[in-house]
């Protein structure tokens, strides 16, 4: 199995803080990896050291064994890689189609060719099929800050793999959702991950959520990595249970 | 040589003059998100209240001065910031810049509908003469103005870290939310650098309208200056507007002596594309981090 | 950016024109000039609402790219004998790529910092203007510019000039109105509405920043190149930093980011001072009065306004909410 994502050594330092104090950890092709830990141990911070959106102080990043240490937001995405964030980020003024369709554009063709080509980028096809694969078929054509918070989520997930990334990462997709579409979206990443063999990073707070999608999980305490293995392993391991004590 | 020092001095204090309003226009931006595009009326109109003061009330100069310093205060520094700056900052810092733009539009035409589309001389503090130190013919007047202005700056700075209030203001410039933890009216706080600007520019307005005389198109210029002013200075740090006026100054007083006048305001608008592309955060300035 | 308003749009510019082809029939030449120099005005606040109303950009500049497209068209047609036709193209280009090189280094930094390069620019170019006589005729400017010839018809008289204006805005504003529409219409709404998930979805934020720029300021270029003729003598001064502030205001006073706002913004700017005439210097403060008052009742604008009303007519909740302005 192929390693998709090598990170090693990420320091991120803010001021005198150490937000991520050296998390080092791979990702194999196929896995659903999970990043669980307290508030506050730095797991959306090393997310957007790996993405571009900070640059880590010390550490490096390699994406199918190419280094990509510190590459903007937009590239990271062109070599394959997307994500979702903490806080919800669809565009409420489009459709939940043009939403898709925007995920998807900056994947088709060149810049002239997208100027002169179809509206929708040759993408309407690609979109109903993701809408219909999560559910969201009645809602097609409705604004997307009209949708409810769980359906929004939903989107904002699909979103991220129109482009047919090569490795997805989630920062809390659960957060906020009601637990009916919360069964609905973890069955729905299962599939994603079993048909489409999508590889992911998910960062969770929801610890039945994490448990029950994830194959591998990571633990994180104070910008460091705790304890590595599967759910069973990471739920027995006394260090875990002792960060977690209170919380 | 003698020469070169005169103009070094006059551009020190045009600079001095250009610190004070790069000061206020900092101030407010740091407080507030406010990007007032109007400062430079705000350094044109007090003069433009005071002589209409005393042409159309008849009023002695010294209570004009005064009742024009008070009544700008209370307008442009409270009434500013209530009746623009406040309804606005609710939809963000784009329309509230844009409505310091049309504001700034009202003033100049309302300075020239209102009082004269001609340039009218300005009373000077102090007699217009020279003196002669060490062979430098030096104007008594550029040498009031950088006495006064940095008495001005002085205070302000003694404010700022001295006294109780101007520290909690300065808290509150540099991080509001905190500053609330902590106790510090922060609105009050904000509304008390809105009238020190107020009064910075209604300062800058009496040192400089006696050299350019008093037009209602001043604010352009003067205006261009203090942004250019704060920014090669540092937009986040009052001690960057200063040293960035000063160096505005002098390199327009230098440019206009040495370089063809017509291109004179051609020389510090370069040095602002310059500082942008090399040092965007200023000389003196910080950095900010790219935000998430 | 929902199906329907765009065609509504489409449908308003194709019924406008043929009400302005027919409107000066009642009118003085006079009359009919204010209808062009409105026409001619809303297309560089065309160029200006894709700047800032649909990218976000704070451009202060957008009358020095104007003056720059006249001055080119008055010294191509009258100097150096070239048709309009070519001239206008010109223009037009011209602004685009000093567009892209004004752009490309200011869009390195923070997005406020646009806002004082292109100040900068403005100055810069108006300083050229006054001073480089030789070129520009300096505050004399340059007079006896000529009128087109389209397809051997002239346009000397104001009515045929007219519709020549009407015909070439239409173009203009079509170009426009399908750019919107294709993906690239899309990736700057999301430029303007969250650049970091834009970034995050591949969209490249610079180029995007800096064509939407670009093409803005050759919309205003192209605005220049119909002035020219129209006013048919030019100097520097309808092209200062003032005009630029004005342009902006007209932006938000129509609607930002509004297809159709350009026009309402610019019937304000240009149409309301003559019925204002009255007053006599001071329509310049009404109009900036009304644009404070707006921006606080609506930072939409006037065709938010509408939207406003549409919805409450409609009783519905907020519908296809106008593009927002945003933090920061």
């Amino acid at each position: 199995m192929a390693t998709v994502l090598e990170v090693e050594g990420i320091k991120k330092h803010f001021g005198g803080i150490a937000a991520v104090d050296g998390v080092s950890f791979t990702v194999e092709e196929g896995e659903i990896l999970g990043i669980i830990g307290p508030n506050g141990c730095g797991k959306s911070t090393l997310f957007n050291c790996i993405l571009g959106q900070l640059s880590p102080t010390a550490g490096s990043v390699k994406l199918d064994g190419a280094d990509v240490t510190g590459m903007n937001p937009e590239d990271m995405n062109r070599r394959g890689v997307s994500r979702t964030f903490q806080l919800l980020q669809v565009f409420p003024e489009l459709s939940v189609r043009e939403n898709l369709i925007l995920a998807g554009q900056e994947h088709q063709g060149t810049m002239l060719s997208r100027l002169f080509g179809a509206r929708d980028a040759g993408l309407t096809a690609a979109a109903d099929r993701m809408i219909g694969f999560f559910k969201l078929g009645h809602l097609a054509d409705a604004r997307a800050g009209g949708l409810s918070y769980g359906q929004q989520k939903l989107l904002d997930a699909a979103m991220a793999f129109m482009a047919g990334p090569r490795l997805v990462l989630l920062d809390e997709p659960a957060g906020g959702v009601n637990l009916t579409m919360l069964g609905d979206l973890k069955e729905r990443l299962k599939a994603m991950n079993a048909e489409a063999g999508a590889t992911f990073v998910v960062i969770e707070h929801n610890m039945d959520f994490v448990m029950s999608l994830c194959t591998r999980v990571i633990v994180m305490a104070e910008g460091k990595v705790l304890a590595v293995g599967t759910p069973a392993e990471v739920r027995a391991n006394p260090a875990v249970i002792e960060a977690y004590l209170g919380h | 040589m003698a020469e070169f020092i005169a103009y070094l001095i006059a551009g020190l204090a045009t600079g001095a003059i250009y610190a004070l309003a790069a000061i206020g226009f900092t101030l407010v931006w740091q407080t507030s998100q406010t990007i007032n595009f109007a400062q430079g009326e705000f350094v044109m109109l007090p003069a433009i209240l005071i002589l209409a003061a005393v042409k159309l009330a008849g009023l002695p100069l010294w209570i004009a001065v005064i009742l024009g310093i008070a009544a700008f205060i209370l307008l442009f520094g409270w009434g500013f910031k209530l009746v623009i700056v406040d309804p606005m900052i609710r939809h963000g810092v784009l329309p509230l810049a844009i409505a310091t733009m049309a504001l700034s539009i009202i003033m100049k035409e309302g300075a020239k509908d209102g009082f004269t589309a001609e340039a009218q001389t300005f009373p000077s503090l102090v007699p217009q003469e020279t003196v002669t130190f060490l062979g430098i013919s030096i104007s008594l007047q550029h040498i009031a103005i950088i006495v006064v202005a940095c008495v001005a700056i002085g205070a302000l700075q003694w404010f700022v870290t001295q006294t109780k209030t101007g520290r909690q203001m300065q808290a509150s410039a540099q991080n509001p939310n905190v500053a609330l933890i902590l106790g510090i009216p922060v609105a009050q706080m904000v509304m008390l650098t809105f009238l020190i600007n107020a009064a910075l520019a209604a300062l800058a307005s009496i040192l400089i309208s006696p050299i350019y005389l008093a037009k209602f198109s001043n604010g352009e210029v003067i205006g261009l200056f203090a942004f250019i002013a704060a920014i090669v200075g540092g937009f986040n740090q009052v001690r960057g507007a200063l040293a960035g006026g000063l160096i505005v100054g002098v390199i327009d007083s230098l440019a206009a002596a040495y370089i063809s006048t017509s291109y004179r305001l051609a020389v510090p608008l370069v040095l602002l594309v310059v500082i942008i592309l090399i040092k965007p955060e200023g000389l003196f300035g910080r950095k900010e981090e790219r935000a998430v | 950016m929902n199906a329907s308003r765009v065609d509504g749009v489409l449908v308003t510019l194709l019924l406008g024109v043929l009400i302005l082809w027919f409107a000066p029939a009642s009118m003085g030449r006079y009359g009919t000039y204010v209808l062009s120099l409105w026409i001619v005005t809303a297309v560089a606040v065309m160029g200006l609402n894709l700047t800032l109303g649909v990218a976000g950009l704070k451009s202060l500049a957008q009358a020095a790219f104007m003056g720059i497209g006249a001055y080119a068209t008055a010294l191509l047609t009258t100097k150096a004998g070239i048709g309009w036709f070519p001239a206008f193209m010109i223009s037009g280009a011209l602004c685009f790529v000093v567009g892209l090189f004004l752009g490309f280094p200011a869009l390195r930094v923070k997005a406020h910092y646009l806002a004082f390069v292109t100040l900068a620019f403005s100055t810069l170019v108006w300083l050229v203007l006054r001073n480089e006589q030789w070129l520009t005729g300096g505050v004399f400017g340059l007079s006896n510019i000529p009128r087109p010839v389209i397809f051997g018809i002239k346009t000397d008289n104001a009515l045929p000039f007219h519709r020549f204006v009407v015909v070439v805005t239409l173009a203009l504003a079509l170009i426009l109105w399908w750019l919107l529409r294709s993906p690239w219409g899309r990736a700057f709404l999301a430029l303007r509405e969250n650049p970091v998930r834009a970034a995050s979805l591949g969209i490249n934020i610079r180029a995007y920043t800096l064509l939407a720029f670009a093409i803005g300021s050759a919309y205003a270029g192209f605005a220049g190149a119909l002035y020219a003729p129209l006013v048919e003598f030019i100097d520097p001064s309808p092209f200062q930093l003032s005009a630029s502030f004005f342009l902006l205001l007209m932006v938000v006073a129509g609607g930002s980011g509004y297809q159709l706002g350009p026009f309402v913004g610019a019937l304000l700017g240009v149409v309301l001072p003559e019925w204002l005439r009255f007053t006599g210097g001071l329509y310049l403060i009404i109009f900036a009065g009304i644009v404070i008052a707006l921006l606080i009742a609506c930072p939409q604008g006037v065709l938010g306004l509408f939207e406003r009303g549409w919805a409450a007519v409609k009783r519905r909740p907020m519908g296809a909410n106008p593009p927002v302005k945003g933090a920061a």
